[in-house]
C-alpha cells in the first residue's frame, strides 16, 4: 500500500467531491482545493475566521466554508475562483450550516435553534422556518432531493413539516405522535418517513409523504429504547437497534416486525464466524535497547494487529455501563445495510467504532476507529 | 327395691319362697318372718322331735359361734331363759347382719353410682378425646395451608421485590436522562439569557445579510417560477404521483409474487396429481384401491378445474379453489403416504410372523420367477458368448464354417438380389428412354433434313418472289407450308399428329422472317419439348395438349413466332 505525503488539516475537514476529482481540505482559515489523482493544489481560498464545518455542493461546483463563532458562511466557486459569497446571521448566531440537495440553497440554523434560514444563492429569496427541533436528527432530505422533512416544537408538541425544496413551499405540516421526537429520516424511495422518539420511550411512527399516518411500532415500554435506524437500500426493510441489544427489522408491507437479532455476550451460533484482533507487539530484551537499534528498526514500537478467526462459543468482552450515566454505551448505535440488501452491520456496546459504513458494490465494509481503519472483504458466493 | 332383697335373701342362706321375691317389703319387715312362712317353720319342729330340734339348735347355734347355753332337755322340758338368751343372740346376730346388710347395700348403691358416674365421665371423655383429635387435625391441616401461603407469600414478595428492583433501575435510568436533559435545556436557558442581556445591552445590532458578487443559475438551468395556487396544486400533485407510483410499483410486484406462487402451487398439485395417480397398477390388491381410484378421477376432474383457474386468477372464488384443491390433494397425498407406510409395516409384521401365507408365497413365486428368468437370461448370454467366440476363432470344420458363412451371407445376398432387381429396373427404364431419345434424335435429323429442304425451297420461292412472277407462287408457298399449316388448322393436325406438332413447335422455333442465322435449340429445350425434364418456371407438368395448344394460341395471334421461344421458358 502507498501512501502520500502528509497534509495538514483542522477540525478533521477533509472531504472528497461528489464527483471524485477533487480534495478538499481545510487548514484553519484556508481551503484547499487539489486534484485528487495529482494531488496538486488546484485552488486556494482564505475565509474570514477558522473554518468549523466545510461541505461540497451536490454538482461538486461549490463548496461552503461555516464559521460558528462569528456567525459566518463563506461560498467558494470552482468555477470562477474570484466568485465570492457571504452570508452574514448576524447577531443571531450560528450553529449548523448545510447545503440543499440541489446545491443552490444553504440551510443554516441560528443558535438556540430559533429558526433555519433559507439562503438562495439563485434569487434574493430569503425563508426562514420556525421552531426547528434540536435533536439527534431533525432535518432529513429524500434520495432524489426534492422534499424536506423537518421536525419542529411548539407548545410542547412536536410538529412535522414537509418542504418542497423547488421553492421552499409547505407541502404538509402536520403534528407527531411522539412524546420527544429523535430523529426522522426518509425511506430510499422517498415514500415513507419514519420517525422515532427519544430513548425515553419506545416508538417509531411511519408517516406517508402526503402525512397520514401509516403505522407505528413498539417493541417494549419503560426501559431505554431507541437507539439508532437504518433503512434497507430498496425500502423494503427498516431495521431498528435499541438499548436492550437488539436489532429487530420491521417490513413494509405490514409494518411488523419479521426477526429480530440479538448480541449475546457469548456467541454459540454454528454459523457466526467471529474474527478478534490481535496485537503482536514484539518483545524487546534489554539489551537490545541502544540508539542504534530505535532509529534503524521502525517496527520496534510499531504493534501490528492480526484478525484471527476465534473457536466458537466465543466470548465477548463486555464492559457494563454506569447505571447513572445518561446516555448509557450500550445497545446498537449503528446500523448498516450493505448497497446489495444483501447484509445489516450492527455495532453493539461501547466497541471503540466511530463509524461503519459499506463500500458501495457491497462487497466490503470499512470499520474506522480512533486510531485504525479495517476493511472486511465479504466473500460473496457465486450465484448459479 | 327388689335387687337388694334378692341380695339379701341369698346371703342370708334363707330360703324364701318367690312371692317373698317381688314383693316390695322394707328392710325391716322383711326380716321379719311373714306369718305365712310359718308353716314352714312348723314343720321343722313337732312334739315328737323336740330334742332332735333341740340338738339340731345347739349344733347350728355352736357353729354359729354363739356363746349360749346349750339347750338342755330335762325331763323333756325347755327351760326359757337359755331359749330366750338364744333368741336374743340371734336376734342380735340377725340385727347386726342386717346392719352389715344395709351397710353393704349402701355401699352397693355408692358403687354402683360411682360406677354409672365414671362410665358418664368415661363416655364424655371419649366424646372429648375424638372430638379434640378432630381438632387437632384440622389445626393441622389448617396450618399446613397457611405454611403453604406463607410460602407463595414469600414467592410473591420476592417477585415484587424484583421487579420493584427494576422498575427502580428503569427509574434512575430515566431520573438521570431526564436530568441531562434538564441540565443541557437550563444551559440553554441560560445561555440565552445572557445573549438576550447582551443584546440589550449592546447599542450596535448586526443584521442578517448576504454578499453574493453575482447571482448563479439554477441547478437544473430552469428559470425560477412564481409562487402561485396552481404551484401549489402541481406540487401536490407531484407527490401524490410520487406516491401513487410507489404503490403501484408494490403493487406489480406483489401481483408477481403472487402469481409466481400460484404458479408453483399448481405445479404442486399437478405433481401430487401425478404422484398419486400412476400408484395404481404397482399398488398390491387392496380394498384401498376404490379410494385410489377415487383419488385419481378426482384429480382428473381437478386437472380440468386447472385450465379454469387460469383464466380467472385474480377472483377470489379461484383463488380459495386452488388452495382448496391443494390441500385436498396433500391431504390425499398424505393420506396415501400413511396408508403405504402401514402396508410397509404390515408386510414386515407378515415376515416376521408368518401370517397371511397369500401375499408372501405371492412374492416367493414371483421372486422364484424372476430367479429363473434371469437364469435363462444367463445362459442364454453365455450361449451367445460361446457362438461369437467361435465365429471369431477360426473354424474347425469346413462345411459348417462354409454354412455359418453362408448363413451370414444369405441375408446380404437377399439385399443384393433386391438391390440387382431395382437396378435391372432401373437399366430398364433408362434403356427405354434412351431408345425414346435415339428415335427422337433420328427424327429429328430426319426432320431437321426435310426442315433444311423446306428451308432451301422457301428461301427460293422468297427469291422467286422477288421477281414479277408473283401469282405462281403462292401455290407453291402453301406446299411448303404443310408443315407450317398448324396456325390454320391447328386443332385437326393436333388430334392426328401429336409429335408432328411437335416437330413443327421446333420448326416453328426456327422460323423467323429475317434471315437469321438457324439457332440450334439448347438441350435443355429440346428435354423440356420431349417432355424429359419438367418445365422451369411451373410447379407442375401440364398435359403436352395444353402446352401445345398455348403455344399455338400465341403463334395463332401472329407469324411472328419469336415469341414462342420465350414463352415455352415463361409459365403458362
Amino acid at each position: 500500500m502507498n501512501f502520500s505525503e502528509v497534509f495538514k488539516q483542522s477540525n478533521q475537514l477533509c472531504k472528497v467531491s461528489p464527483d471524485g476529482k477533487y480534495l478538499a481540505t481545510c487548514v484553519q482559515y484556508r481551503l484547499v482545493v487539489r486534484d485528487f489523482n495529482s494531488l496538486q493544489i488546484v485552488h486556494l481560498y482564505t475565509c474570514l475566521d477558522p473554518v468549523m464545518h466545510m461541505e461540497w455542493s451536490s454538482d461538486s461546483l461549490f463548496i461552503l466554508c461555516a464559521m460558528y463563532k462569528r456567525g459566518l458562511v463563506q461560498v467558494w466557486s470552482l468555477e470562477q475562483p474570484d466568485w465570492h459569497c457571504k452570508i452574514d446571521e448576524g447577531s443571531i448566531g450560528l450553529v449548523s450550516s448545510r447545503w440543499s440537495p440541489d446545491g443552490r440553497h444553504i440551510l443554516n440554523t441560528t443558535e438556540f435553534n430559533l429558526r433555519v434560514t433559507v439562503w438562495s444563492l439563485c434569487t434574493k429569496a430569503v425563508s426562514y422556518i420556525k421552531y426547528p427541533k434540536a435533536c439527534q436528527k431533525g432535518v432529513d432530505f429524500t434520495a432524489d432531493g426534492r422534499y424536506m422533512a423537518l421536525a419542529e416544537r411548539r407548545e410542547c408538541k412536536d410538529y412535522i413539516s414537509v418542504f418542497v425544496c423547488d421553492d421552499w413551499h409547505l407541502l404538509r405540516h402536520f403534528e407527531s405522535e411522539t412524546q420527544d421526537l429523535a430523529g426522522l429520516e426518509w425511506s430510499p424511495n422517498c415514500c415513507v418517513l419514519a420517525v422515532w422518539d427519544n430513548c425515553l420511550e419506545y416508538k417509531i411512527l411511519l408517516y406517508s409523504l402526503d402525512g397520514r399516518l401509516l403505522s407505528s411500532y413498539s417493541a417494549y415500554e419503560w426501559s431505554l429504547g431507541i437507539k439508532s435506524v437504518a433503512w434497507s437500500p430498496s425500502s423494503q426493510f427498516l431495521a431498528v437497534g435499541s438499548y436492550d441489544e437488539k436489532v429487530r427489522i420491521l417490513n413494509h408491507i405490514t409494518w411488523k416486525k419479521i426477526t429480530e437479532f440479538e448480541h449475546p455476550a457469548t456467541i454459540i451460533n454454528t454459523k457466526a464466524v467471529v474474527f478478534k484482533e490481535v496485537e503482536k507487539r514484539p518483545v524487546v530484551g534489554s539489551e537490545d535497547l541502544s540508539i542504534h537499534q530505535l532509529t534503524v528498526d521502525n517496527s520496534l514500537f510499531s504493534t501490528q494487529s492480526k484478525y484471527e478467526i476465534t473457536q466458537l462459543p466465543a466470548q465477548v468482552p463486555v464492559i457494563k455501563p454506569d447505571p447513572d450515566r445518561a446516555n448509557p454505551k450500550i445497545g446498537i448505535s449503528a446500523l448498516a445495510f450493505s448497497a446489495d440488501n444483501r447484509f445489516l452491520a450492527t455495532k453493539n456496546g461501547s466497541f471503540q467504532v466511530q463509524s461503519l459504513f459499506w463500500h458501495c458494490s457491497g462487497s466490503s465494509l470499512v470499520l474506522l476507529s480512533k486510531e485504525h481503519i479495517c476493511l472486511c472483504y465479504m466473500e460473496a458466493e457465486e450465484e448459479k | 327395691c327388689p335387687p337388694p332383697l334378692l341380695t339379701l335373701s341369698h346371703i342370708s342362706g334363707i330360703s324364701m319362697s318367690p312371692s317373698r321375691q317381688n314383693s316390695r317389703h322394707s328392710l325391716h319387715s322383711t326380716t321379719a318372718l311373714p306369718k305365712t312362712s310359718y308353716s314352714v317353720l312348723s314343720a321343722f319342729c313337732t312334739e315328737g322331735n323336740i330334742s332332735q330340734c333341740i340338738a339340731y339348735i345347739n349344733q347350728e347355734v355352736c357353729s354359729l359361734g354363739l356363746t349360749g347355753a346349750s339347750l338342755e332337755s330335762k325331763s323333756g322340758n325347755l327351760s326359757a331363759v337359755p331359749v330366750l338368751n338364744l333368741l336374743y343372740e340371734v336376734l342380735q346376730l340377725q340385727r347386726r347382719a342386717q346392719r352389715a346388710l344395709h351397710e353393704l347395700e349402701t355401699q352397693q348403691l355408692m358403687n354402683g353410682s360411682d360406677l354409672e358416674h365414671l362410665q358418664h365421665s368415661n363416655c364424655r371423655l371419649k366424646d372429648q378425646l375424638e372430638h379434640t383429635r378432630r381438632e387437632n387435625s384440622g389445626l393441622h391441616e389448617g396450618e399446613r395451608q397457611l405454611q403453604l401461603k406463607i410460602k407463595t407469600l414469600h414467592n410473591c414478595l420476592k417477585s415484587e421485590k424484583e421487579e420493584v428492583q427494576k422498575l427502580q433501575s428503569i427509574i434512575s435510568s430515566r431520573a438521570s436522562q431526564y436530568n441531562h436533559d434538564t441540565k443541557r435545556k437550563e444551559r440553554e436557558c441560560t445561555k440565552l439569557k445572557e445573549r438576550l442581556n447582551q443584546l440589550l445591552m449592546d447599542k450596535r445590532d448586526k443584521k442578517l445579510s448576504i454578499e453574493i458578487s453575482n447571482y448563479v443559475g439554477r441547478s437544473d438551468g430552469k428559470r425560477g417560477l412564481w409562487k402561485t395556487s396552481k404551484m401549489e396544486a402541481r406540487h401536490e400533485g407531484e407527490m401524490y404521483r410520487a406516491l401513487l407510483s410507489d404503490y403501484e410499483t408494490r403493487q406489480r410486484s406483489l401481483m408477481m409474487e403472487n402469481s409466481e406462487l400460484k404458479k408453483v402451487l399448481q405445479h404442486m398439485k399437478k405433481d401430487m396429481i401425478a404422484i398419486l395417480s400412476p400408484k395404481k397398477p404397482c399398488v398390491q390388491p387392496e380394498p384401498a384401491d376404490d379410494s385410489l381410484e377415487q383419488a385419481v378421477s378426482e384429480g382428473e376432474e381437478e386437472t380440468g378445474d386447472c385450465c379454469r383457474e387460469s383464466l380467472e386468477q385474480s377472483c377470489e372464488q379461484a383463488r380459495e379453489q386452488l388452495t382448496n384443491s391443494i390441500r385436498l390433494q396433500w391431504r390425499k397425498l398424505k393420506s396415501h403416504m400413511e396408508r403405504l407406510d402401514s402396508q410397509a409395516s404390515l408386510v414386515a409384521c407378515q415376515e416376521r410372523e408368518g401370517d397371511e401365507m397369500m401375499s408372501r408365497k405371492e412374492q416367493e413365486d414371483e421372486m422364484q420367477r424372476m430367479r429363473l428368468e434371469l437364469q435363462q437370461c444367463k445362459e442364454f448370454i453365455h450361449m451367445q458368448q460361446q457362438l461369437l467366440q467361435q465365429q471369431l476363432s477360426s473354424p474347425c470344420d469346413e462345411e459348417t464354417a462354409a454354412l455359418l458363412n453362408d448363413c451370414y451371407t444369405l441375408e446380404e445376398k437377399e439385399r443384393l438380389k433386391e438391390e440387382w432387381r431395382l437396378f435391372s429396373e432401373q437399366k430398364r427404364n433408362f434403356e427405354r428412354e434412351r431408345k425414346n431419345f435415339t428415335e427422337a434424335a433420328i427424327r429429328l435429323g430426319h426432320e431437321r433434313k426435310a426442315f433444311e429442304e423446306d428451308r432451301a425451297a422457301w428461301l427460293k420461292t422468297q427469291f422467286l418472289h422477288m421477281t414479277p412472277f408473283v401469282d405462281r407462287k403462292r401455290p407453291a408457298l402453301s406446299e411448303p407450308h404443310s408443315a407450317l399449316a398448324v396456325s390454320t388448322e391447328p386443332e385437326a393436325k393436333l388430334q392426328s399428329t401429336p409429335p408432328l406438332v411437335t416437330k413443327s413447335q421446333s420448326y416453328s422455333v426456327f422460323s423467323t422472317p429475317k434471315a437469321a442465322p438457324v439457332k440450334m435449340p439448347s438441350t435443355a429445350d429440346l428435354y423440356r419439348t420431349l417432355h424429359l425434364i419438367p418445365e422451369k418456371a411451373t410447379g407442375k407438368c401440364p398435359s403436352g395438349e395444353m402446352l401445345t395448344k398455348s403455344r399455338l394460341r400465341n403463334c395463332s395471334a401472329d407469324c411472328s413466332v419469336i415469341s414462342l421461344v420465350r414463352d415455352e421458358n415463361s409459365p403458362v
